[in-house]
């Protein structure tokens, strides 16, 4: 799982420069669930952690598109199964973008590569009033160099879980 | 033999007391026309202004400082070194001795002096073309606070600099900012502003929620901008003044930003986000209507009003890439203005109305540039990694804009350019700082 072991230690320095900020619905709420532990840990399939981990909680989208890849709905058809089965939880969808690109446009890239990912949830059976959508644009990198390989991970979608469901 | 000094408040001179000097000069040597660009900047002399008052010396002192960094900083101006001064000014109206500023090459030249009362501080000045042995309009006189010194002399720099190039001033003016702190990862930022030239920060916000993009108020006295206080980007509206804020638009299930003032101060148009789709909308802060201008599955974004209030550019991404439109106030059928290589975004209107900055990235590089209201004449002013979000400066002949570096340390800083392409300047600041937004000339 190379993929996600370093995404998830940046996550939880963000977690931790972020926990006192309101931005509530941030990728660094997920640094709550990330510790190791029984319950509540990645181990238990009804965990946020689990989500997060083993489902993986982000696609990636390629440069200024917002169409869901092969592999992305891979993750997505993962993501909804879970939602469908723990309706304790909502989830907000993060839009993220590169940075290059200017900011306004940016941001409503983001609204595109969310609400892409809320419409697959959708038409997979979840209540739009579990879901709710942000864009933070090119404002949240998780990767930092000025290279293709951290703007592929910076392209991405993220579904965070949060407890408490709507409906 | 001297001319006879006027003491006039600002507002006379604003009201065109100078003009008909400097309409008499229009053909002498004493020129500088921006437009063409300026090889070889125009030299003068400004002896450190006369202490009328000894507790006057230091005030005097500085504000001969702030006049000359202004004047040069244009890069219109170089100012001659005190040491190669032959004439020595002990007195505001003693009289000019041309040969002795002939000789070391002065064109213009500022004498003035400084006066304390109490807590109030008086300027006075004049300016001379020393070729032409004559006074480039009259003496002019400003008063204000000792904590206002620095005002005070941007106020004689704007005169003098309007005075030689037949332009407004835009010394005395300040810019609304976002000053960052943090890795780049977990960037924290808030509102700050500044004097045009990096001094006198201070904070108008804390930077627990992400703030974006702030925006002036025609008068001065407001900043809109974007915040992520309720976890959603949404536009909100400072009051300077109170430092109070409230939410502008607050509809569930949407996100709010790039918002702009319109030039009636009453409007704002910006952009919403709903369902993925980006259209702009304006919204009326009196009665917190809102009308949808845009009406398009692309990305609308980045609006900016004409100055006359009649027409707005924005950017719009509906034939495949980020190109610039101009559409009426009221919405309607959009006309693109970029037919250029790669991608054109964050246009900006002038307050002169003549020209539109925007940011420009083709070939993995970013550019400020400017172009007319219709597209013709495109002019790109810069290149980098990353240059972007250009604001005017009141008189429509600089841009200050964000320029970020590459890189896992990367940060980004304010720096100024001319319309001519000429002194890319960065604003000395601390720390890092982005999205400027230049106000009007102060009051």
């Amino acid at each position: 799982m190379t993929l996600f072991a370093k995404p998830l230690l940046l996550v939880a320095a963000i977690g931790l420069a972020a926990c006192s900020g309101p931005d509530r619905f941030g990728a660094e709420s997920g640094a709550d669930f990330g510790a190791a532990g029984a319950p509540g840990s990645a181990a238990d399939p009804r965990s946020p952690a689990y989500f997060q981990q083993a489902i993986g909680d982000r696609v990636l989208f390629a440069v200024d598109q917002s169409t869901l890849s092969d592999a992305a709905r891979a993750t997505l058809e993962g993501q909804a199964r879970w939602l469908i089965s723990n309706t304790d939880y909502s989830a907000v969808i993060e839009g993220h973008a590169d940075e290059q690109g200017t900011r306004e446009y940016n941001l409503a890239l983001g609204a595109r590569r969310a609400s892409a990912v809320q419409e697959f949830l959708v038409e997979r059976g979840i209540s739009p009033a579990r879901l709710r959508t942000v864009s933070y644009g090119k404002e949240r990198p998780l990767e930092i160099c000025s290279e293709e390989s951290c703007y592929a991970q910076n392209r991405r979608a993220v579904t965070v879980i949060a407890a408490g469901g709507t409906s | 033999m001297m001319r006879r000094l006027f003491f006039l408040c600002l507002a006379l001179a604003i009201a065109g007391a100078t003009t008909p000097a400097f309409q008499a000069r229009a053909q002498g040597p004493l020129r500088i026309v921006i437009d063409e660009g300026v090889i070889e900047p125009l030299p003068f002399a400004l002896p450190e202004f006369v202490a009328e008052t000894p507790a006057a010396a230091q005030y005097a002192r500085q504000i001969s400082q702030v006049i000359a960094a202004d004047l040069a900083g244009t890069g219109l101006f170089r100012e001659i070194p005190q040491e190669a001064f032959i004439a020595r000014v002990t007195s505001f109206s003693s009289p000019v001795q041309y040969a002795d500023w002939k000789a070391i090459n002065a064109q213009a030249l500022i004498t003035g002096a400084v006066a304390l009362s109490g807590d109030r501080l008086t300027v006075k000045f004049r300016l001379f073309d020393v070729f032409s042995e004559a006074p480039l309009g009259d003496g002019l006189q400003f008063g204000g606070s000792t904590a206002a010194w620095r005002r005070l002399a941007h106020k004689v720099a704007d005169q003098v600099y309007g005075r030689i190039t037949g332009e407004g001033g835009y010394f005395d003016s300040r810019v609304v900012f976002v000053a960052e702190t943090g890795p780049k990862n977990a960037r924290a930022k808030r509102l700050a502003i500044m004097d045009y030239d990096g001094a006198n920060v201070q904070y108008l916000t804390d930077s627990a929620s992400l703030v974006l993009a702030p925006r002036v108020s025609p008068t001065g006295d407001r900043v809109i901008y974007t915040s992520y206080e309720t976890g959603f980007p949404r536009i909100f509206l400072l009051d300077m003044a109170r430092l109070t804020r409230r939410a502008l638009d607050d509809q569930p299930g949407t996100m709010s930003f790039s918002p702009r003032f319109a030039p009636n101060g009453q409007t704002v148009v910006f952009s919403l986000s709903q369902g993925g789709n980006t259209d702009l909308y304006t919204l009326d802060l009196a009665s917190g209507r809102r009308e949808r201008l845009s009406s398009s599955p692309s990305i609308e974004t980045a609006p900016s009003y004409s100055p006359d209030g009649r027409q707005i550019v924005f950017e719009s991404d509906r034939s495949g890439t980020q190109q610039l439109y101009v559409m009426p106030a009221s919405g309607g059928a959009p006309k693109r203005i970029s037919y250029g290589q790669g991608r054109y975004g964050t246009p900006v209107w002038s307050p002169r109305g003549d020209l539109i900055a925007f940011t420009k990235q083709n070939n993995g590089r970013f550019h400020i540039g400017v172009m007319r209201t219709d597209g013709s004449e495109e002019r790109l002013l810069t290149a980098s990694f990353l240059d972007e979000g250009p604001t005017w400066a009141p008189n429509g002949r600089v841009i200050m804009f964000t320029r970020e570096t590459a890189g896992a340390g990367g940060a980004p800083a304010l720096f100024s350019v001319d319309i001519t392409g000429r002194n890319l300047r960065r604003v000395p600041l601390q720390g890092a700082a982005s999205d400027p937004a230049w106000s009007p000339l102060l009051p």
